[in-house]
């Protein structure tokens, strides 16, 4: 199957003027300036089907959302090979602009002073969505999200969480073929979380929409992209499947266990997470797991013993920590 | 063309149901517009009558009559202004405008003229407070009201061409405030807006003729006030048309090079 986003050595270079601090730099500055090149992305490349939900990660200034503003068509690449749906995106095509959608956290599109409706037949009136069509969706999409008792409400009134929701139905109305989600879940809480990943998980399933998604919450990505794309200092450290980055790099389970006698040493056993009353956490490299469970039992008298797999948050991070060169 | 005048309406909509929630506001705003001609109106109409009733041709009378038409013409050609363009350019609200199938441009034409639809009602009584007060001499024919009804939405059209192209500097400047107060300073002199035209020098007058200020702002109310002869009527059309080409072509190849530099800051 062809590809829908395709890009080859993708790169975006910024030259960022820089300068002392001091008024004596200041009016050096005004006769010479000096200019650092800053790479935001270094040359990546990757393919994604059409239908895939792929997490895009990386720490802060690691080049997703540059990345992601390259494929919506808002900033023009360095160099590189770049095709979504067989457009470049640069070019921002309006029969493009009409397949793509991109939602980013911290931007709405709502006007603040109205309902969210008025919104939406904007929406409607500036993708040309035909009347019918545009209700049934719209409908579609507030009964998904539970909007029914918000949508009359100036978006003013609502809550961050409840925005998010309309800003989304809004970004979707015109049904595109590709979600850019840049932190949709931002500052959202666990519960409006999980409502925005059911309904992108549902929008996927019924349109085979491809998404491509930025978060820092990993639940978002564990819940929703089976690959991930991971990208540090703007060059691509990993693509894969999400399970197979964390058997790589996983090198730790965490053991923990209630006792009566929390105060002696338990570094013969692992890493000393915690001691928290009488519950204690250890740090245990993955191929010892079994044999430290075997000893606790039989040395400790331990109570309520659980051995977990590292948090995915702990594996991005030891992936961000480790340098590009072991990687390969 | 179906798809964009469904656009323009709807947008036009959205801007009386935003506008009308604050009326009190558009109130104060438009009230606070008015101060300006005012004193210009006062200060003329008593220039007028210690040289014995007239200067230039305008009587008292004819100052109330310029400087009332006046505040309607603001009124109208109020537009996203440069300091709009730095705004979003910065914050980066621009960026959800692009991802939109449709020029920003439309957007801000369109959003501005259901604006207008508002502030022409609130104008009214303003309009008829101060004719009370200031008893302008004003007769027009209906050739002339018919000219100013164009004249004034293409005086907004132009003013929205000039005043983008110059929201477009921020491309390449970040910050464009400094320019723009030399804009208004130009305006201020070569449009009508601090004196009628006629009564400046006439080098100033002719080089009037070749910028788009006075074509934005001084010819809508001179059509409508009476001064001008048929041939003028329609040769201040004309140029008004001219302006909008040109400056629709201009905005159309500035974009194209200035998109290229946009990065996108700030989201």
């Amino acid at each position: 199957m062809p590809s829908v986003i395709s890009i080859s050595k993708l790169a975006k270079h910024y030259q960022v003027p820089e300068r002392e601090a001091g008024l004596k730099a200041a009016a050096k500055g005004l006769f010479k300036r000096t200019y650092k090149t800053v790479k935001a992305v270094d040359g990546i490349s990757f393919d994604i089907q059409p239908g895939e939900v792929v997490g895009f990660l990386g720490p802060n200034g690691a080049g997703k959302t540059t990345t992601l503003k390259m494929l919506s068509g808002l900033l023009h690449p360095t160099s590189g090979e770049l095709s979504v749906l067989s457009y470049e995106p640069a070019k921002r095509n309006h029969d493009y602009l009409r397949q793509i959608t991109l939602v980013m956290g911290n931007r709405n599109q709502l006007s603040w002073d109205l309902p969210a409706l008025d919104s939406f037949d904007l929406q409607r009136a500036i993708y040309g969505i035909p009347t019918e069509e545009f209700k049934r969706t719209r409908d579609e999409f507030i009964e998904l999200l539970d909007l029914k008792e918000l949508v009359q409400k100036p978006v003013r009134n609502l809550s961050l969480g409840e925005r998010m929701k309309m800003e989304i139905v809004g970004a979707l109305l015109h049904k595109p073929k590709i979600l850019f989600l840049d932190e949709p879940t931002l500052g959202l809480d666990v519960t409006m979380q999980k409502r925005i990943r059911s309904f992108i998980a549902e929008y996927n399933k019924r349109y085979g929409a491809t998404v491509l998604l930025t978060s820092h919450y990993m639940a978002d990505v564990e819940a929703l992209c089976k690959r991930v794309i991971v990208i540090h200092h703007g060059q691509l450290l990993f693509d894969g499947d999400l399970t197979a980055l964390v058997q790589k790099f996983s090198a730790f389970k965490t053991v923990a266990f209630d006792i009566d006698n929390p105060n002696q040493d338990f570094s013969q056993y692992g890493d000393v997470v915690s001691i928290d009353g009488l519950h204690v956490t250890l740090r245990v490299a993955k191929e010892k797991t079994s044999a430290v469970t075997t000893r606790l039992l039989s040395d400790l008298a331990v109570d309520d013993l659980t051995v977990e797999a590292t948090p995915i948050e702990d594996v991005i991070e030891s992936v961000f920590s480790v340098k590009k060169e072991a990687m390969e | 063309m179906k798809r964009y005048i469904d656009f323009y309406l709807t947008s036009m909509k959205m801007a009386v149901i935003e506008q009308w929630q604050y009326p009190i506001a558009n109130y104060f705003y438009m009230i606070g517009m008015i101060a300006e001609p005012v004193i210009y109106m006062v200060v003329w109409s008593a220039v007028a009558t210690q040289q014995g009733g007239m200067v230039g041709g305008y009587t008292p009378g004819a100052f109330a009559a310029y400087y009332i038409v006046w505040t309607l013409v603001r009124s109208m050609n109020v537009v996203f202004t440069p300091y709009g363009w730095e705004w979003r350019i910065r914050q980066g609200q621009l960026s959800m405008s692009l991802m939109r199938p449709i020029h920003p441009l439309h957007n801000d034409v369109a959003f501005f003229a259901g604006w207008k639809v508002v502030v022409i009602i609130l104008w009214i009584p303003l309009a008829l407070a101060l004719t009370l007060f200031f008893k302008p001499d004003l007769h027009p024919t209906l050739l002339n009201g018919i000219v100013f009804f164009f004249a004034i939405w293409f005086a907004y059209l132009i003013r929205t061409m000039t005043l983008s192209l110059l929201g477009m500097v921020t491309f390449w400047t970040t910050r464009v405030s400094a320019l723009f107060e030399l804009y208004f300073a130009a305006e201020l002199v070569l449009s009508g807006r601090l004196v009628p035209l006629s009564l400046m020098p006439e080098w100033v007058q002719r080089l009037a003729w070749f910028f788009p200020f006075r074509w934005a702002f001084g010819y809508p109310i001179e059509a409508l006030i009476g001064n001008m002869s048929v041939n003028d009527l329609f040769i201040g059309l004309g140029m008004q048309l001219a302006w909008i080409i040109f400056g629709a072509v201009a905005v159309s190849l500035v974009w194209k090079v200035a998109i290229r530099r946009f990065s996108a800051v700030g989201g």
